[in-house]
């Protein structure tokens, strides 16, 4: 006789645990049955439920073990796609008996599964590559000791800074000689532009409304306590995503770069403000592409755009907000790069630094190079292959980008040829601290040729303890459900945070890395100026790499 | 850590007096080589100072190749100066040392220094090409009033090797370094002091900037800023590209390479000039350890630290014969009948500056500028 309503016994329709990314650990006899993990998981993985069980029992004065029949209560692991478990861990989290936990499963068939419906898997975090980034292999192996002697990293003067700005090269300088000093010839009406001085690691482009306020509002904190009190002038970059009106009056913008993606979303804002502006930001970022996800747009869903975000950015309440891929008035790269430096220089009277971010890709060089020729590029951001996002389609995530270490290295080989090295910054991003090891990540990319490094991913797990991670744990910021409270416009996940204790982490985390950055360059022998582009400094335990990067091959 | 010995004096001096101090400092260098450059020149060469000389070594073969190339060039050799040769124990002895003293070719005579100039060290840079691969020919200078000898071995025995005690070879300003191998090989081409278009510096120590340095300089488009063999030669360089290419007065090769901080800057008459080049020049920073010491084009001496001042150095003389020297003894030795209360011991922010003729020194405050 066929079943009822259709269930086959055999339950052949069903997935079996072993196709799930995490499998829950659960122990019976340590649960207090409180709810605690239940109510707190963010993607709905697991639930209570009854059983009717065999159990033994042993009870009364002599006690005498004996089976019996009985409903009991159970924590059970949802046995659907939709629900599957994400590896966050807040179950064991917040169990009072240490009850539960999610254990990885390296046999897992996600990805055959999660694109019911015909759409593709979209998620947040960073590319899913637990594997040792070549930025990690690097290491520093010229050391000063007795021919030249190391500095030191707590007696010598130290200078740590680096500059955002289009550099004019010495020949281009408008001096001349007067009494035997030299002084800047106004007559001759060079335009010298904008140069902001910065610390060599910024925290990149996260936007309000991707990040919950609390999140954001900690982050800016720090950054203006970084800056105000413990003399360290790290920027952050807005995102797109606009600024709130109150901060763009205040002394503090200086502190930021404003970032413009395709979306224009919340520059409406922005222009209106302009007028009343006190200071001016850092610079402008122009987004044409995210490591993360090259060739996409951004994108905010619909339960994030809340009165806030939706003020911001100018738009209605709970829509989903695509950017477009390309910025849409891009017609070729002089229209999308050239016009569009033009017209954010001219607004902000050319008192800002603007510089394009792109993805890393093979093609960077061809960006670069329409740079190179335009004095009023500011620099160049790449995003490598590494960098975080809130939404992104895992395919995307996973596959879609280039390495941050070549394509800069390349970049700036290409810089020397021209000898502009010096003229156009470059800012590198995506994957920098993906192990925890910001100062020494940052420093090989300066030694490679960056000028500076933007940071996304390291800033919310050292400040805000991010749950996600390369084996796909968690990474559900594009839900809105952020369990920490990180990129979640609820208030009931929010208020998980505590922006106080954000803004001192990230001041924490800058001063930390601005004395790892002295104990990485006192034993090369350097403290003045960054050594960017000291490549024999540098070595690598792969030949092909050690090629590829122009240093040398050490093991 | 090599030892320098420079002396500038108004009168003409044998450079035994350069090698004679860098034997007093001998604990300081391994007897590496010796690299002796001078200028404004005495003796035979007196009467010949609107000619160019082309100083080098090269083999019997690499002679005829060079003899033949500066023939086609139309340069006609009106003087040839070799020095007297005595063998000694632990110097392998070359084919030909020699300072050949040329006329321009026709058409140049008129031509403006400027491409003069461009003229002799393209030739130079030419002859050296030719002869680098198989070392049949080195060539160091070419230039009007100027001799370079250099040679692998300890400076005493380097001297008497040249004859240079016998020899009536002097000069008004002579520089001499003995050289302690450190990190790159024994080669004459690392050998200081190195001369560029009538700048020449010589230095000791290490240059951990060297890599972002030698590329920004060879980046310029210019093509004498190639070479380096040592990490040494690219302060020769950038003191030829502050003040020749980019024409700035000669202190500023102080702020290149050791810029001030923003708030010293602040203090300066010039400081928004200061400002651009902070920026600007910024890969030519240097970190040291490096003292230096050079000459300019009308004969001024100097010398600079680093903003560390991690090398020694001291200027010390009576009007007339000043000394610039990496240690205390060799500049007694040079000028012992000095007033020592007046020794010069440049400090971070400090250029000491030693006009031309040995008139007078100065000492140029970076801050106080």
């Amino acid at each position: 006789m066929e079943p009822a309503n259709g269930l086959k016994l055999d339950y052949n329709h069903a997935l079996t645990i072993k196709e799930f990314p995490y499998i829950i650990r659960w122990r019976e006899d340590r649960c207090k049955r409180c709810g605690q993990c239940t109510a707190v998981c963010p993607n709905g993985a697991i639930k209570p439920t009854v059983k009717y069980m065999r159990v033994i029992e042993s009870g009364g004065d002599t006690p005498k073990p004996k089976p019996v029949r009985r409903i009991i209560h159970v924590i059970e692991q949802v046995n659907n796609i939709e629900n599957y478990c994400t590896g966050c861990a807040v179950c064991a989290l917040v169990c009072p008996n240490n009850a539960i936990e999610p254990e990885y499963n390296p046999q897992n068939k996600f990805l055959f599964y999660k694109n019911l419906g015909g759409e593709g898997y979209k998620r947040g975090g960073r590319r899913n590559d637990p594997g040792v980034s070549t930025l990690d292999r690097i290491k520093f192996t010229r050391i000063s000791m007795l021919t030249d002697p190391a500095l030191d990293a707590g007696r010598h003067e130290f200078r740590v800074r680096s500059y955002i700005g289009r550099i004019l090269p010495p020949e281009e300088l408008p001096l001349k000689v007067e009494d035997g000093r030299l002084v800047v010839d106004k007559t001759r009406g060079k335009f010298i532009p904008p140069v902001r001085e910065i610390f060599p690691i910024m925290i990149g482009s996260m936007s309000i409304g991707a990040l919950s306020p609390y999140m954001w509002e900690g982050l800016a904190m720090g950054v203006a306590y970084l800056n105000e009190v413990e003399g360290i002038p790290v920027v952050m970059c807005s995102g797109e995503g606009g600024f709130p009106p109150r901060l763009l009056k205040s002394r503090y913008v200086k502190y930021f770069i404003l970032q413009i993606a395709s979306g224009y979303f919340g520059w409406d804002s922005i222009i209106h403000t302009l007028p009343y502006m006190t200071e001016d930001p850092a610079a402008i970022e122009i987004k044409y592409g995210q490591g993360a996800k090259p060739g996409d747009g951004g994108l905010l869903m619909a339960p994030k755009v809340i009165k806030l975000i939706a003020e911001i950015r100018g738009v209605p309440m709970y829509v989903d907000l695509p950017s477009p891929p390309t910025h849409q008035t891009k017609y070729s790269i002089e229209e999308a790069v050239m016009k569009m430096i033009q017209s954010m220089s001219m607004a902000f009277g050319f008192r800002v630094p603007v510089y394009p971010k792109i993805s890393g890709t093979r093609t960077s060089k061809a960006v670069l190079n329409n740079l190179a020729r335009n004095p009023y590029a500011a620099a160049l951001c790449i995003d490598g292959e590494d960098g975080g996002t809130g939404a992104a389609y895992n395919v995307s995530l996973d596959k879609m980008g280039h390495p941050i270490a070549s394509n800069i290295r390349e970049c700036y080989l290409d810089l020397v040829k021209q000898g502009k090295q010096n003229e156009l910054p470059l800012i590198a991003a995506g994957g920098i601290g993906k192990k925890g090891n910001l100062a020494a990540n940052t420093a090989a990319l300066i030694m490679l040729g960056a000028s500076a490094v933007a940071i996304g991913k390291y800033i919310m797990q050292a400040t805000a303890d991010c749950l996600g991670d390369e084996w796909n744990r968690c990474n559900l910021c594009n839900t809105g459900k952020c369990p920490r409270g990180i990129t979640t416009q609820d208030p009931k996940l929010y208020r998980r945070l505590n922006p106080d204790k954000i803004a001192e982490r990230v001041v924490e985390i800058f001063k930390a890395a601005d004395v790892e950055l002295r104990k990485i360059f006192a034993p090369m022998g350097r403290s003045t100026e960054l050594p960017i582009g000291m490549s024999d400094g540098l070595s690598i335990d792969d030949k092909a790499m050690a090629e590829r990067l122009e240093i040398s091959y050490a093991c | 850590m090599c030892r320098l010995a420079a002396i500038t004096s108004a009168k003409y001096f044998s450079p035994m007096e350069n090698i004679l101090a860098l034997e007093t400092m001998k604990e300081g260098h391994d007897g590496s080589g010796l690299g002796l450059t001078l200028k404004d020149l005495g003796g035979e060469f007196k009467d010949l100072k609107e000619y160019p000389i082309l100083s080098g070594i090269c083999s019997r073969k690499g002679r005829e190749i060079l003899e033949s190339y500066m023939e086609e060039m139309g340069f006609k050799m009106i003087y040839h100066w070799k020095p007297k040769i005595k063998q000694v124990k632990g110097i392998i002895r070359r084919d030909h040392y020699f300072a050949y003293v040329f006329d321009y070719p026709d058409g140049w005579k008129d031509k403006s220094w400027r491409e003069k100039e461009d003229l002799l060290m393209n030739t130079r840079l030419t002859l050296r090409k030719m002869g680098e691969a198989d070392e049949s020919i080195f060539v160091f200078s070419f230039y009007p009033d100027v001799i370079t000898l250099k040679e692998v071995g300890d400076p005493l025995e380097v001297g008497e090797f040249f004859g240079l005690d016998k020899d009536i070879l002097k000069a008004k300003i002579i520089f001499a370094q003995g050289r302690q191998n450190t990190n790159y090989q024994i080669y004459l081409y690392a050998c200081h002091p190195f001369f560029i278009q009538g700048y020449c510096t010589m230095t000791n120590g290490e240059n951990t900037a060297f890599v972002p340095i030698r590329e920004f300089l060879m980046s310029r488009g210019f093509p004498g800023y190639m070479g380096y063999n040592s990490d040494s030669e690219v302060f020769a360089h950038i003191l030829h590209y502050v003040s020749r290419q980019l024409n700035f007065p000669l202190t500023y090769y102080k702020d290149v390479l050791t810029p001030l901080k923003w708030d010293e800057i602040e203090q300066r008459k010039d400081k928004e000039a200061l400002f651009l080049i902070k920026q600007s020049m910024r890969p030519l920073c240097i970190d040291g350890p490096n003292m230096v010491i050079g000459f300019i084009p009308d004969g001024t001496c100097f010398m600079v630290q680093d903003a560390k001042k991690l090398r020694p150095g001291v200027v010390g003389g009576i009007e007339g014969k000043y000394a610039l020297m990496s240690e205390l003894c060799g500049l007694d030795k040079v000028i012992p009948n000095r007033d020592r209360s007046k020794d010069i011991f440049p400090m971070k922010y400090d250029m000491v500056i030693v006009s031309p003729d040995a008139k007078e020194v100065k000492v140029w405050n970076q801050l106080m500028a």
